[in-house]
């Protein structure tokens, strides 16, 4: 509102060439995204010839290590957002906001895929797709419904230093209500419903917890490579843009 | 960095001068106070022919008490700045030589005076036309559940009122954002109330639900504080 906006202020810091933006990003991205790509096959070998086959469930349990640690992952990423959005507060770093940004929309995406195989789980495992009871699965619901906001709010505001600053605003507020969200979603539900899955994997055989950390570092590394990959893009992208208009 | 205004009013004197000017406008026109009674009373009409009942208790009674509540504030939030927007009070209240937090403190409390008529006038009607057991004394507990509820209600209610006063989609906008940021006070406040609604009417585990809005009313007001400067902007 007050004073005037170009363009070329989003995203990249000012008295900062944006070059450095791209490579600050895509610093680590190759190492990162190569240990991610072994941690997943470890995972997939791991889960498949060395946790022993589960009593009750078979072979459909074994979606159990690619749900759960992108869960996990995927509300660590959440929470991540808020945090960098409060970095973006504190510092006005332009490269916050992307990186505030570019976590929540992929935490996003990847709840999706977590909301799909816990149908799935739900489906094979409790004989429906949906299980109101079921604390972890309502509340991670919640969560997806706030953030699937983000975006819309985000660009329906024009002025681009009030999107970052709005949208900043907006993750850290989210932020605080994730664990709030996860709190009085499980004291609503009278736990007699039994706890398939501790986080912890503290009632599980101890190849299977072995196999669930190995898959949790394999998910985390793939969080991680898939941020900064779209973190280079991003800013690439912009980049071309401003290029592009200066051409025109 | 921005620099704290040290001239003008105290952060009290500026917060009792805005929720004065709010609290007088609102008065002389009466138009958020009749939507949203009118909308309360609607809706509970509309619940009697969608539940085909003529008379709730328990759980459902709740439900249906604090669904409506929360529905009638998302009207009231949309208001809560766009008025100002509207009319341009917004850019003299950032112009005026006041800490921000005044600005969301006000808007807070008349937030919170705004939820408190609203329930009164909404149990009265509840009553009246939906629930099953009388009013007996064990209903005077709603007095502390309405109280810590409408705190997080209002924190939160500002909060977003801020964030969708810069959208171009504000009232799309507004409940999209509150409905899921309000679940755990629904969760606490009903929880607490279905035991009040029952045909005999018991107080049962209120200081556990008590507690979990206190929490959620902690937290956001911390944030709330910590954060309101940026909202509204420069």
């Amino acid at each position: 509102m007050a004073q005037p906006q170009t363009d070329s202020r989003f995203f990249s810091s000012p008295g900062r060439p944006s070059r450095s933006s791209a490579e600050q990003f895509a610093r680590g991205l190759k190492p990162i995204a190569i240990a991610a790509v072994i941690a997943i096959a470890i995972t997939g070998i791991l889960a498949f010839w060395y946790a022993p086959i589960d009593a009750d469930q078979g072979m459909r349990q074994k979606i159990f290590f690619l749900h759960v640690p992108l869960a996990i992952v995927t509300l660590c990423g959440f929470f991540a957002g808020g945090v960098m959005g409060m970095q973006y507060l504190r510092t006005r770093d332009t490269a916050w906001d992307l990186r505030s940004y570019v976590a929540i929309h992929l935490s996003l995406i990847l709840g999706v895929v977590v909301l799909l195989t816990g149908a799935l789980w739900a489906k094979t495992s409790w004989g429906v797709y949906w299980e109101w009871k079921e604390p972890t699965l309502v509340s991670f619901l919640i969560v997806f419904l706030l953030y699937a906001i983000y975006q819309p709010m985000r660009f329906a505001i024009e002025d681009p230093e009030r999107q970052a600053q709005t949208a900043a605003v907006y993750s850290v507020v989210c932020g605080a209500f994730v664990p709030l969200n996860f709190i009085a979603v499980r004291m609503s539900e009278s736990l007699i419903h039994p706890r398939v899955l501790t986080a912890t994997g503290g009632n599980l055989p101890s190849e299977m917890r072995i196999t669930f950390y190995v898959a949790l570092i394999a998910a985390t590394l793939l969080w991680i490579a898939l941020w900064k990959f779209e973190l280079v893009a991003k800013s690439l992208s912009m980049q071309l843009k401003k290029l592009e208009r200066r051409l025109a | 960095m921005r620099q704290r205004r040290r001239q003008g009013p105290s952060l009290a004197a500026a917060t009792l001068a805005i929720l004065r000017k709010d609290l007088r406008l609102e008065l002389r026109t009466l138009e958020t106070l009749t939507a949203t009674l009118i909308f309360t009373t609607a809706t509970f009409v509309v619940f009697h022919f969608a539940l085909d009942r003529d008379e709730l208790v328990g759980d459902l009674a709740a439900g249906v008490f604090w669904v409506t509540i929360l529905f009638a504030s998302a009207l009231t939030i949309n208001r809560l700045l766009a008025n100002e927007r509207s009319q341009g009070g917004y850019e003299s209240l950032l112009l005026a030589p006041i800490d921000r937090n005044a600005i969301l403190l006000a808007k807070m409390m008349f937030l919170f005076l705004a939820l408190c008529v609203l329930e009164i006038f909404a149990f009265a009607v509840f009553t009246l036309l939906l629930l099953g057991p009388n009013p007996t004394t064990e209903m005077l507990a709603l007095i502390p559940i309405c109280v810590l509820a409408n705190i997080g209600l209002a924190t939160i209610g500002t909060l977003v009122s801020g964030i969708a006063t810069d959208t171009t989609a504000r009232e799309l906008l507004v409940p999209l954002m509150t409905l899921p940021l309000f679940i755990p006070v629904l969760i606490g406040a009903a929880e607490a109330t279905s035991s009040l609604f029952e045909a005999a009417p018991l107080i049962v585990d209120l200081g556990r639900w008590l507690s979990l809005i206190a929490l959620y009313d902690a937290v956001f007001v911390l944030i709330a504080y910590a954060i309101f400067e940026y909202v509204v902007g420069d």
